[in-house]
C-alpha cells in the first residue's frame, strides 16, 4: 500500500518532541517521519535519528580535481607558449603553485556547494506535504504512513499537543 | 553581550522582510539618484573609451593612478565579508549574527566593482571580449597560441579574484535558500514563483538544517585561504612588479591584508548602522553588536599599523636611494606630506582613539565617523603607495613626474561607490539583508542561567 503524508504543527518544540517519542512507540519507523522547523535546532533535539551525510568526501575531491586542472593548465599554456623570461625555467614552479592553489580552492569550493545541495536532497521538483506555518515559528512533524494509518497517526499527533494536523487533499 | 529580548518569528519575518515587502518612498529616489551618478560614470568611461587615456592625469611614469587605486580599495573592502562571517563563524561569536549576511553581500557587489577597475584602465575594455569568445568556444587569442603568462601577478591576480567572487556568490547563495523559503511561503504571484524556484523546494527537514550549518563552517574553512591570497596577490601586483623598486617590500602581503581587514570591517559596520536607522533594525543590530565590531576594529587597526610601521622603517634601514627618494617625497614634499599626515590620522589616531572608550563605541554617529575615517584614509594608503612609487620610479630626476587626477577619472571613482550603493539598495528589495534564520537561532538558542544572586542572560553553544 502506498504511504500517504500527514503533518502536525506544533508550537512548543517539547511537544513535537514528545510526538516523536509517541510515534516510536507506536512502531512508526524513524525513517518515516520527520520535523520541519524555520530555524536549526541543536542536533537531537526532537529525539530524531543521526542523519548520515558524505559531505566532506565532496572537497577532498574537487580539491583533487582543481589540483590536476591547475597543474595541466598552467604547465600546458606555459609550454604551449615557451617565452623565456629572465633566463627563469619555462616550468617555474612559484607561479604555477599561485594559479593550481586557486583552481585547487575554487574547485574544492564548488564541489562542496554541489554536495550540499545533494546531500540535502535539493531541488525537490515537488515538496509534498508542507504548511507555510512552518517558517512563522511553528514545528512541523511530517509522518509518512499507510492510508489505514492516517487516523491513528491524527490522534497521536493531536494528542501530542498539534495545533493543527494537515492532511493531502484527495486529487 | 545578549541585550536584546526574544522576538517571535513571526515578528523577525515581519521585521527583515520590511524592506522586501514595503517600499519606502525615500527608496526609489535613492536608487534614482545613484542610478543617475553611475550612468554619468558610464558616460565618462565611455568617453575615456571613445578618446583615449589622454583624458585622464595619467602620463610616464605614472601609469597607474585612480583607477588602480580604486580597485586595490574595493578588493579591500571585499575582505569584510568573509573576515567577519568567516572567522566569527569558525569562533562560534554569538554577535556575528546579524552582521554576516550585509557582509558577505558587500563582499560581491564590492569585487564586481574592484573588477570593473582595471577593465576601464587598459583603455581597451572589448579585448576582454577576445578571451571569451571569437570562434566558437575557443577565445581568439588562445586560438592563435597565445597563452596567459602565468609567470605575472598580473595573470595570478584575476585567478585569485575569480575565485574568491565565484566562492562568495555560492556562499552567500547557499546560505540564502531558507531564507528564499521564507519569502516562498509569504509571496504571491511571479514573486511566488522566482522564490520558490529559488528556494528549490526547501523544507526546513533535520537533514538540511544540519548540512546547512555544516555548510556554513565548511565554507567558512574553505574560503578564509582563498580571502588571504587574495590581497596577498593584488599586493603582489606591486612587491613583485620589477621596474618599481620601491614596491619591492616583503611585508606587502600582510599589510595589504590587515589593511583590506581593517577598510572591510568598516564599511561593514557604516553599512550596519544605515540599515539599523533605515529599516528600523533596533532589535537586530544592537548597541552589543556594534560595540563588540568597535573592539575588534582596535585590534585590527593596530596590527595594520604595526605592519606600516615596520614598512616604513625598513623602508629607510635599507637606505636604498629609490626608497629614500619615495620616502622623501611622501614626508617632506607638500602636498603628499600632508596626505601623509590626514592617511595616519583617519586610518589609525582619529577611529582607535573613538573606539577605545565604551560611550563613543555605542554612539552611532561616532562609530559612523570613525569607519568613513578609516576608508577614506585607506584610500589615500592606496593612493600614497602606488603614485609616489611610480612617480620617482626613473634613475633621474628629469624623468620624475607627479600626478593629478582629471574629472573624468573622479567621475568614474565617484561612479563606484554609487554603483555599490545601487547594488546593496536593490539586492536589500529582493533579499533579506540579515539572515533570518541565523536570528531565529540565536533566539532559540538564548536562555537565563541564574548565577548566586543575579540571573544573566547564556547562550547554549553545540560542538
Amino acid at each position: 500500500m502506498a504511504k500517504r503524508p500527514i503533518l502536525g504543527l506544533f508550537e512548543d518544540a517539547n511537544y513535537a518532541a514528545e510526538a516523536g517519542d509517541a510515534l516510536q512507540q507506536a512502531d512508526v519507523s524513524q525513517d518515516d517521519y520527520d520535523f520541519l522547523t524555520d530555524a536549526p535546532y541543536p542536533e537531537g533535539a526532537f529525539g530524531e535519528r543521526e542523519e548520515r551525510h558524505h559531505l566532506y568526501w565532496f572537497p577532498f575531491v574537487g580539491a583533487l580535481v582543481g589540483l590536476t586542472a591547475g597543474i595541466l593548465m598552467t604547465s600546458m599554456t606555459q609550454l604551449a607558449y615557451p617565452l623565456v623570461q629572465g633566463g627563469k625555467p619555462i616550468l617555474s614552479l612559484p607561479p604555477m603553485a599561485v594559479i593550481t592553489y586557486e583552481s585547487t580552492m575554487l574547485s574544492a569550493i564548488i564541489f562542496t556547494i554541489i554536495g550540499i545541495i545533494f546531500e540535502s536532497r535539493l531541488p525537490k521538483a515537488k515538496m509534498g506535504l508542507y504548511d507555510t506555518r512552518i517558517t512563522e515559528g511553528y514545528i512541523g512533524v511530517l509522518v509518512n504512513v499507510d492510508e489505514a494509518q492516517l487516523p491513528q497517526i491524527s490522534t497521536i499527533l493531536t494528542q501530542a499537543g498539534a495545533v493543527d494536523v494537515v492532511q493531502e487533499s484527495a486529487a | 553581550m545578549q541585550e536584546g529580548r526574544v522576538l517571535p518569528a513571526r515578528e523577525i519575518n515581519r521585521d527583515l522582510l520590511r524592506s522586501i515587502m514595503t517600499t519606502p518612498n525615500w527608496y526609489w529616489v535613492t536608487v534614482a539618484l545613484m542610478a543617475i551618478i553611475v550612468i554619468g560614470a558610464m558616460s565618462a568611461a565611455g568617453l575615456m573609451i571613445n578618446r583615449g587615456m589622454g583624458l585622464t592625469g595619467l602620463n610616464r611614469p605614472v601609469m597607474w593612478g585612480f583607477f588602480i587605486v580604486n580597485f586595490v580599495f574595493w578588493i579591500g573592502i571585499s575582505h569584510a565579508g568573509v573576515m567577519l562571517s568567516a572567522i566569527l563563524r569558525l569562533s562560534k561569536a554569538e554577535w556575528r549574527r546579524p552582521a554576516t549576511r550585509a557582509a558577505e553581500v558587500l563582499t560581491v557587489f564590492s569585487l564586481m566593482t574592484a573588477v570593473t577597475m582595471p577593465l576601464i584602465h587598459t583603455g581597451r575594455p572589448w579585448r576582454l571580449v577576445y578571451w571569451v569568445y571569437t570562434l566558437p568556444f575557443v577565445p581568439y587569442d588562445f586560438a592563435r597560441g597565445i597563452w596567459p603568462n602565468v609567470r605575472s601577478p598580473l595573470v595570478w591576480d584575476p585567478s585569485a579574484i575569480f575565485t574568491y567572487l565565484t566562492s562568495s556568490i555560492l556562499f552567500v547563495m547557499i546560505a540564502l535558500i531558507p531564507d528564499m523559503a521564507v519569502l516562498r511561503d509569504r509571496t504571491t504571484g511571479i514573486r511566488h514563483q522566482a522564490y520558490s524556484l529559488m528556494a528549490m523546494g526547501w523544507q526546513g527537514t533535520t537533514r538540511q538544517w544540519k548540512l546547512q550549518i555544516i555548510a556554513g563552517i565548511l565554507l567558512s574553512a574553505l574560503i578564509l585561504p582563498v580571502f588571504v591570497s587574495v590581497h596577498s596577490i593584488v599586493s603582489w601586483d606591486f612587491g613583485m612588479a620589477v621596474s618599481v623598486k620601491s614596491w619591492h617590500s616583503t611585508i606587502f602581503a600582510p599589510y595589504f591584508v590587515v589593511g583590506a581587514v581593517h577598510s572591510g570591517v568598516s564599511a561593514v559596520v557604516f553599512v550596519m548602522i544605515l540599515l539599523r536607522w533605515i529599516y528600523g533594525w533596533e532589535n537586530y543590530i544592537r548597541h552589543e553588536h556594534i560595540d563588540a565590531l568597535g573592539r575588534l576594529l582596535i585590534v585590527v587597526a593596530t596590527g595594520w599599523f604595526y605592519f606600516f610601521v615596520m614598512e616604513v622603517i625598513f623602508g629607510f634601514y635599507g637606505r636604498e636611494a629609490d626608497e629614500i627618494a619615495v620616502r622623501n617625497f611622501q614626508f617632506t614634499q607638500a602636498p603628499w606630506n600632508l596626505w601623509f599626515i590626514f592617511f595616519t590620522g583617519l586610518t589609525y589616531f582619529l577611529p582607535v582613539t573613538l573606539w577605545l572608550f565604551k560611550w563613543t563605541r555605542r554612539n552611532l554617529w561616532i562609530m559612523s565617523v570613525a569607519c568613513i575615517s578609516v576608508n577614506i584614509g585607506m584610500w589615500l594608503e592606496r593612493f600614497l603607495i602606488i603614485v609616489p612609487g611610480l612617480a620617482q620610479k626613473q634613475m633621474f630626476t628629469f624623468d620624475w613626474y607627479t600626478y593629478a587626477p582629471s574629472a573624468v577619472e573622479i567621475t568614474i571613482i565617484g561612479g563606484t561607490f554609487a554603483l555599490v550603493t545601487l547594488l546593496m539598495l536593490l539586492f536589500s528589495k529582493v533579499l533579506p539583508l540579515i539572515p533570518l534564520y541565523d536570528i531565529k537561532e540565536g533566539d532559540i538558542l538564548k536562555t537565563e542561567i541564574k548565577i548566586g544572586r543575579v540571573t544573566v542572560p547564556a547562550v547554549f553553544r553545540e560542538d
